[in-house]
């Protein structure tokens, strides 16, 4: 019995969550036609987003670029395939990881700090705070983290994508003596538009994804330390989570016919 | 037009104001009327629900039942653009004051100037650093962050960002608790300043009788969810009520029982 009453509790909390989650996404849509605008906080924002994320997702994909070449070229070469490394590298990185691995590093370092951010605020009262000084807290804090979001993690992506295959290119030519010209054309050889631009698209996803649970557990944390350090591990795992169901599902979409 | 006989609507009248959260009833039927240009004062035990009163009149709790009027118009339920619209006439000061951590003292108390009235930042930061200079606070305080204040001097930034729009309504919650004497007795001043000259229509929490007596036209008490005595600062003395009494001087034998268990 108990048990039967725990999953009806899991479960109507869960439709409670999504129900909370979509009046919290109408009142960002709305507030996204009409003023007022906070441009100063957005520029804040993408600032944050974008330049500060640099570092980790070129790390990132500089030794994933570096690690697929070498794992390919080892992998391939059971069945004398060796050529393939160039375009699996560029495929895989543009395709999927540098959006995924950009999405999820994103989601620790951004999703983490506004969650902790804006809860803390909710838990000082400084939401109501901002409420009583006429300022409607969705378009001064959260509208600027969603757009930064979602246009920032596109940008950061184009920069991963050619860390990532210059990542590869390096071990190439260095470690497994590919010649350089002949590796870059095999790179841009097979490279087609669409698989940057699904890259991209998944990119601007995540972006909107990472601030949205960022924004909205830390929107809806209660009770003091304790409710924003649940609010922070609940946004980065939701963000995760959906990260990775969203990549599969916007994959199928562009390549899946 | 004529001249009607209906006095106009009180400023602020709750009727019936019922407010419960999970598994306590906080509210239970709260009636009040606040003048216009009057300064009421609501006292009451710790955890009695005023707090919750003020909340529930700004809309920052949806009350459970009631109806809560300002100037005649119900502000339960309001949409997001009336709520922000209805703010502009309003100040706040919280107990645990709220300051906005991320932004310079001046910028906390220029807010409701430069985002809500669309202000220019250096003729807010004039103005922010006058309202600072009437709760006695210089321009370096106001280059600090809130995080290098006294929780004294945090009260007053509170204090001032609650006034700065020089707002018809003014809420206060516990203005002088954690000041010294004299500051108290300065910021008594200063609401009453409010008041008097500027016609500010404020509704305070105080645990602090002197600083009630001083601010208030009327003085009201919360009790157990309901107000349970409303009078003249005058009268508070020998108001014949029994948890007036036992409030005003402070005793812990009397009608109101606080929960604590006896050694
Ligand atoms: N957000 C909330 N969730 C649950 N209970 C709450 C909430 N806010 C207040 N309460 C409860 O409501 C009651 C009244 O709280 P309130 O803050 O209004 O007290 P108060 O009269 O202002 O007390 P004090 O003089 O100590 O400030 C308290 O018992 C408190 O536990
Ligand atoms: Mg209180």
């Amino acid at each position: 019995m108990g048990f039967v009453q725990a999953i009806g509790r899991a479960f109507l909390t869960l439709l409670s969550t999504i129900g909370r989650l979509v009046i919290f996404v109408s009142a960002i849509a709305a507030s996204l036609v009409q003023p007022p605008f906070y441009p100063r906080q957005l520029g804040r924002q993408l600032v944050q987003i974008g330049y500060y994320s640099l570092p980790v997702v070129g790390l990132t994909t500089l030794f994933t670029g570096m690690v697929l070449a070498l794992q390919s070229y080892t992998g391939f070469a059971r069945f004398n395939a060796e050529s393939a490394v160039a375009t699996v590298v560029v495929l895989s990185i543009t395709r999927e990881l540098a959006p995924v691995l950009a999405g999820l590093m994103v989601a620790g370092r951004i999703g983490a700090a506004m969650a902790a951010e804006i809860g803390t605020m909710r838990v000082t009262e400084q939401i109501d705070a901002l409420t009583t000084l006429s300022t409607d807290p969705i378009r001064y804090l959260v509208l600027p983290r969603v757009l930064a979001g979602l246009l920032m993690l596109p940008l950061l992506v184009v920069v991963g994508d050619i860390i990532g295959v210059f990542g590869g290119f390096l071990i190439a030519v260095y470690r497994l003596d590919f010649n350089a010209a002949n590796y870059l054309q095999a790179t841009l050889e097979y490279l087609e538009p669409i698989d940057v631009i699904s890259g991209l698209v998944k990119a601007a996803t995540f972006g909107f994804l990472v601030s949205l649970m960022g924004c909205f557990h830390g929107f809806n944390s209660r009770g003091g330390a304790q409710g924003v350090g649940a609010a922070t591990t609940g946004a980065v795992v939701s963000a995760s989570i959906l990260i990775l169901i969203c990549n599969y599902i916007i994959t199928q979409l562009f390549f899946a016919r | 037009m004529t001249q009607s006989a209906a006095p106009p609507p009180p400023k602020i009248a709750l009727a019936g104001v019922h407010k419960s959260f999970t598994d306590k009833s906080v509210l239970r039927g709260v009636d009040l009327e606040i003048g216009r240009s009057e300064s009421l004062v609501v006292i009451g035990g710790s955890g009695t629900g005023k707090s919750v009163m003020i909340k529930c009149i700004l809309g920052l709790m949806r009350p459970d039942a009631g109806d809560i009027e300002v100037d005649g118009d119900s502000v339960v339920g309001l949409s997001r653009s009336e709520r922000s619209e209805f703010m502009t006439r309003v100040g706040m000061l919280f107990q645990g004051s709220a300051l906005f951590d991320s932004l310079p003292v001046w910028e906390n108390v220029a807010f409701g100037l430069i985002q809500g009235r669309r202000m220019h930042r250096a003729a807010a930061r004039e103005v922010a650093l006058a309202k600072l200079a009437q709760v006695g606070l210089t321009e370096d305080v106001g280059n600090l962050v809130p995080a290098e204040l006294s929780g004294g001097m945090q009260k007053r930034v509170a204090l001032a960002r609650a006034i700065a729009t020089d707002p018809e309504i003014i809420f206060f919650d516990e203005p002088t608790t954690g000041l010294d004497p004299i500051m108290g007795d300065v910021i008594n001043e200063l609401i009453v300043q409010c008041v008097r000259e500027l016609g500010a229509t404020a509704l305070s929490i105080t645990h602090d009788m002197a600083s009630a007596r001083k601010i208030a036209d009327r003085i009201a008490m919360l009790h157990e969810g309901r107000i349970v005595w409303v009078g003249p600062p005058a009268a508070i003395d020998d108001s014949g009520n029994p948890y007036v009494d036992q409030f005003v001087h402070g005793r812990a034998e009397g009608p109101i029982r606080m929960p604590v268990r006896a050694r």
